[in-house]
């Protein structure tokens, strides 16, 4: 324990009850200054509790917060900002019908003009800029957050926080939709704050990113502390065992066992926002292919035309050898291709039906007399694939949005399974999912494609692209600009492709 | 089922009160009465509750009325058309409407607000200009008789409306919570994009809705040509759809979409029609009637909203 830092937040056996759960119990959270606190763990281990009791959102059953050694009640969220604690959550809170200095000084806005509270635009402005500069943004204040990237919007609530002199940055899952250069650059700008006195509390699933930025990291499992680990016990073993209690065995998949290979063709795909590029790729039957490249970079436009959602301009798809036309996703569905849309609330699930209706959906037609459906016979379908998918939820009537991440996605998958599939595309799967839920998910993929299903997954994730895939096609702005073998699997390799080769780095805006 | 719980009560309540203050709130008479009304509204009603489980809304049915109701005057007593035929043109034609709407809505994609809206001034104009603004009747209702048994009369001393309703809410009663069709609508109004990545031509889904709307307020149409014999352009059905829309969300239909039964809507409509009939009874100043609906409904959804958000909160912490 790095007992040079002062301890600046302790949080002492916090206890938070919902109906039928214990969410937390006693749990104790203690944030050096100048640190970076990681707070890992499974969904429900209690993360997002204890952060909202920081926040002053939820109030605790027992237990104390000690700020500075001195016993603090939070009763509400303006209380803890005054405390100096900046929450950012996952969805960022922000407006984009306003500019940059809008969203910092929201509330807050300079004023002229006495009664009439006319806002003062030129001192909003200067008082913005030395928050953009130190978080080295090289942007206006008048900027409207319409224009700025998800980063770049992640940005302007970073600096918000500190313009509200945040001491203690609660960062939830930061990098869920951010490509892996912004992801680096966020990395440092992190220890960039850290390094002038600002500490971090960090939420991520992804155990590589905790790797790089955190000096601490703190477990929680099914409300719980599970243990800390200091700076040089950081390793990917250490932290899984931290949230899952075990070791992971076989937590990617094994490679495929035979392929048939030109099952699945692509042909000079054209879609509406790369015009000028082509898009042709074969998958083979039996294997995975991944698409690897930055966010932006096409993969999602490309699988929404193969879905039939957005017209190609041009382009064709072959299936074992014959041509389809898809107009529709009713098409695609007909000839047995489907799609694990990227934002699953909103595409793949109807998240306030029940887990059987979701899962029967595409499939309702075959189990009707009559047009009538026979209700029997749905829940018996989704029941039995509920428990071939292993979801966890208490029966098939549960509505979809109380189920877990990870099971609102196996759910999604259901759906498909139940009817048929021949290719299925798998748009950033495991999003906010926990670790455990990945690794399954992961071996139904492998268990898919042994049946001779060609499955397509498009990930942002390095580690999960090269660890599921049996071939990778990297794409840059709506190219491919190359494919690999699995034994030329490199991270630098596809980094270069994925940022275009020969061409730097480029900032994605 | 709680939704139509708490409505179905409030109906028992009022029922209860009014028939103590005002016994001849059970007399045959006004019973029979009610049923006719609540028949006439109801199958509308139904009709634009199946719109807002879609999330839409139709605003034209009151001008719909005027203007179909103008044309059947023209059909039966100007051009002395068999009645049998100039039913089939008004339904085709309300249907049609519908269609038109539909299509508006999913495929050069305006809000249904707007479509609808238009089609509430448009179709009112109409209907005034064909007519010269003059009210149009059916006079004795020679040559058609039977259509004006059909429409106004009774069987076992139940008014034919509320017999027409009966079939048809059990109709959709059975499509909506029943069939394929009912669940693809109901997914469509919670989820459109989720449920058009299911496969479903959720296009074809939604326009349907807004067919059926208009044709049930071409049934609706009929009835009430008749109920009144004479149609003036200007008025008759005037603040129509608004009953229909407040039967449904009364009912438990949610404008935001997906949610809302058939029961629901007819309770949703009951209540509105004993209100109206309860002003009348308890001698309220009949000018209060549409203030009093306006509370009843606020009222309603108030409770709604609130019991919505207990059982959020319970979800969450479960």
């Amino acid at each position: 324990m790095p007992t040079d830092l002062p301890l600046l937040l302790q949080m002492q056996g916090i206890e938070k009850s919902f109906p039928g759960v214990k969410a937390l119990d006693k749990v104790d959270l203690d944030v050096y200054s100048c640190q970076v606190v990681a707070l890992i763990g499974e969904n429900g281990a209690g993360k997002s509790t204890l952060m909202n009791i920081l926040g002053g959102v939820l109030q605790p059953d027992a237990g104390a917060i000690k700020i500075n050694g001195k016993t603090t009640v939070i009763h509400n969220v303006s209380e803890a900002i005054k405390l100096g604690i900046g929450f950012i959550h996952q969805e960022l809170n922000v407006l984009d019908n306003l500019t940059i200095a809008g969203n910092v000084f929201l509330g807050r806005e300079p004023l002229r003009l006495g009664p009439l509270k006319i806002i003062d635009s030129d001192r909003i402005r200067k008082r913005t800029q030395p928050y953009l500069k130190r978080l080295s943004l090289d942007l206006s204040p008048d900027t409207p957050l319409s224009e700025l990237s998800i980063a770049h919007q992640q940005m302007v609530e970073i600096a918000k926080a500190l313009s509200l002199n945040a001491s203690i940055l609660i960062m939830d899952e930061p990098t869920s939709s951010l490509t892996l250069s912004e992801s680096r650059r966020l990395f440092d700008v992190i220890r960039q704050l850290r390094d002038n006195g600002v500490s971090i509390i960090y939420i991520s699933h992804r155990l590589s990113e905790v790797k790089e930025c955190a000096d601490r990291v703190v477990g929680l499992r099914d409300g719980v502390n599970t243990g800390s680990l200091s700076r040089d016990q950081i390793t990917h073993d250490n932290m899984v065992k931290l949230m899952i209690g075990r070791q992971l065995e076989d937590f990617y998949i094994s490679p495929a066992a035979n392929a048939e290979s030109g099952y699945f063709c692509v042909r000079n795909l054209t879609t509406s926002s790369y015009p000028d590029c082509k898009i042709s790729f074969e998958a083979a039957r039996g294997q995975i292919l991944g698409f690897a490249g930055l966010v932006g970079a096409g993969r999602s436009e490309m699988a929404r035309a193969i879905f039939g959602v957005d017209r190609p301009l041009a382009g064709s798809i072959y299936l074992a050898g014959k041509e389809l036309q898809i107009r529709s996703p009713k098409d695609a569905v007909k000839n047995g291709i489907y799609l694990m849309p990227e934002d699953r609330r909103k595409s793949g699930l109807i998240v306030e039906m029940t887990v059987s209706e979701n899962i029967t959906l595409p499939n309702l037609a075959n189990l009707t007399v009559a047009g009538l459906i026979k209700h029997n016979e749905e829940k018996d379908i989704a029941w039995a694939q509920c428990k071939k998918l292993n979801i966890k939820t208490p029966s098939s009537e549960t509505i979809a949005e109380n189920l877990s991440g990870g099971n609102q996605q196996k759910v999604v998958l259901a759906k498909w399974l139940a009817i048929d599939p021949k290719v299925i595309i798998f748009d950033e799967p495991t999003r906010g999912i926990d670790v455990g839920a990945k690794s399954e998910i992961y071996h139904l993929m492998r268990n898919l494609t042994d049946n001779g299903v060609v499955v397509i997954i498009i990930s942002s994730d390095m580690e999960e692209i090269l660890g599921v895939s049996d071939r990778i096609a990297v794409m840059h702005e709506g190219k491919i600009t190359g494919q690999l073998e699995r034994k030329q699997f490199n991270e630098e390799t596809i980094m270069r492709l994925a940022v275009g080769e020969g061409v730097n780095e480029r900032q994605s805006q | 089922m709680r939704k139509e719980m708490g409505i179905l009560i409030m109906l028992i309540v009022m029922c209860v009160v009014v028939s103590v203050v005002n016994p001849n709130f059970l007399s045959a008479t006004n019973l029979q009465n009610n049923a006719r009304l609540i028949g006439m509204f109801g199958i509308f009603g139904i009709g634009t509750g199946v719109v807002i489980m879609t999330g839409g809304i139709d605003l034209s049915v009151g001008s719909v009325f005027a203007l179909f109701g103008i044309l059947l005057t023209y059909m039966l007593t100007k051009w002395h058309w068999p009645w049998p035929l100039a039913v089939i043109v008004t339904l085709a034609g309300t249907g049609l409407l519908g269609l038109f709407h539909g299509l508006l809505v999913t495929k050069v994609k305006i809000q249904p607000f707007l479509v609808t809206l238009c089609g509430l001034l448009f179709y009112r104009g109409l209907a005034r200009y064909i007519a010269d603004d003059q009210s149009r009747g059916f006079g004795y209702c020679q040559g058609f008789e039977t259509l004006q048994t059909l429409t106004t009369g009774k069987m076992l001393g139940v008014p034919m409306p509320f017999i027409f309703l009966i079939v048809i809410a059990s109709g959709m009663w059975v499509v909506l919570h029943k069939s394929v069709y009912g669940r693809y609508l109901l997914a469509a109004g919670r989820n459109e994009e989720a449920t058009r990545f299911s496969g479903i031509n959720t296009t074809r889904v939604i326009t349907s809705a807004y067919v059926i709307c208009t044709f049930l307020a071409g049934i609706s149409t009929i009835l009430f040509a008749f109920y009144t014999n004479s149609i003036a352009p200007s008025s008759h059905g005037n603040f129509y759809e608004l009953y229909g829309i407040a039967a449904a969300v009364l009912g438990g239909c949610s404008l935001r979409g997906g949610q809302g039964s058939v029961i629901g809507i007819l309770i949703g409509t009951t209540l509105i029609l004993v209100l109206r009939n309860l002003v009348n009874l308890l001698g309220i100043p009949s000018s209060l009637d549409f203030a009093m609906l306006g509370i009843v409904i606020l009222i309603g959804v108030i409770i709604d909203q609130v019991l919505q958000r207990r059982k959020i909160k319970g979800s969450h912490r479960s």
